[in-house]
């Protein structure tokens, strides 16, 4: 399969004309990469931001506990 | 809401992309004049044809923001524009590689086309600033709107000056894909869909993250008991629209 594969693509003729293309793909990758970077640093301040939310929100549950059972068994 | 799809859409990008790569490099024959440096084609002309389009879909988009003054769509045609921008910056990376290797210089002042997207890409370098010299953001967004209409109809106004201009030096793609062997243009229009998907999975990359924050900062608000809607700082980020956090035991509308 491998050797079939190899017979019929064409010969990469990577001598002088090689650099420019892996340079220009390497460009479009990179680009890739690094908005991917960027991604990653934004998705893990959001994740620590929302551990905050959560630390805060459990706090203020805490807090009005007593008050919020006290207002569910009130009637409207 | 903006996240809806957006892994199917990442997995259809990354299988295209795999297609794409194997029909260059496996597939697509040599070509007779230029051989393998060719191939920087698959990738350099999908890149600028599709951040020309995205150009054009920023002034569409802000179209709609203007007719509706939804900040939404101020937010779509912002992250559109900023996509279409990075976009461009590496087909001029590439198209200055191909040049390189092709002509022997990096840049050539006397060849409209590279000029002509040359000029578009420092216009719409100007977005960004334009955005951020505004503090109002309703009257950023309208500005900005303006702006992106006016550059989106620049962009296929130079496209056809360039086209009726007399040098002819630059290899013509669009109109000619007939002239492209079967194998060639099957190459390029894979690469084409491979590089269209990408923009777009990376524009909805981009729109989730940003309304995630924006609700993340919503929310953040209401618990410490401030307005929804609090007064923000310098930014050339659109201003997100209002977002809607269900009071306390009642789910969002």
């Amino acid at each position: 399969m491998t050797g079939r594969l190899i017979a019929v693509v064409p010969a990469l003729p990577l001598h002088t004309a090689g650099k420019y293309v892996a340079g220009a793909f390497i460009v479009l990758f990179a680009m890739v990469l690094i908005y991917v970077s960027i991604m990653a640093i934004r998705l893990s301040r959001m994740e620590r931001e929302l551990g905050e939310l959560l630390e805060l929100a459990e706090r203020d549950g805490e807090g009005a506990e007593a008050p919020l059972v006290q207002r569910e068994s009130t009637p409207a | 809401m903006y996240g809806k799809g957006l892994r199917a859409l990442s997995i259809s990008t990354v299988a295209a992309m795999t297609v794409a790569l194997g029909l260059v490099f496996f597939y697509a024959p040599l070509e007779a004049e230029q051989g393998f440096l060719q191939k920087i084609f698959y990738v350099h002309v999908p890149l600028a044809i599709v951040s020309l389009c995205g150009f054009v879909i920023g002034g569409l988009l802000a179209i709609q923001h203007l007719r509706t003054r939804d900040s939404r769509w101020d937010m779509r045609s912002y992250v559109v524009i900023h996509m279409s921008l990075i976009f461009a910056l590496a087909t001029l990376i590439t198209g200055s590689i191909w040049a390189k290797g092709s002509w022997g210089h990096w840049w050539v002042w006397n060849e409209p086309t590279l000029v002509s997207y040359l000029i578009i890409f420092l216009l719409y370098a100007t977005y960004q600033p334009l955005r951020f010299a505004i503090e109002d953001p309703e009257r950023q967004a309208r500005y900005a709107s303006v702006f992106a209409i006016t550059a989106g109809a620049f962009v296929p106004m130079n496209f056809i000056a360039v086209r009726l201009s007399t040098a002819y030096l630059h290899p013509r793609v669009l109109g000619s894909t007939s002239n492209l062997p079967g194998s060639m243009a099957l190459t390029f229009l894979v690469s084409f869909g491979a590089i269209s998907l990408l923009f777009a999975t990376l524009c909805k990359y981009e729109l989730t993250a940003k309304h995630t924050r924006s609700q993340i900062r919503a929310l953040r608000r209401r618990l410490a008991g401030e307005p929804a809607r609090a007064p923000r700082g310098r930014s050339a980020a659109p201003s997100p629209a209002p977002t809607t956090l269900a009071p306390a035991g009642r789910p969002a509308s």
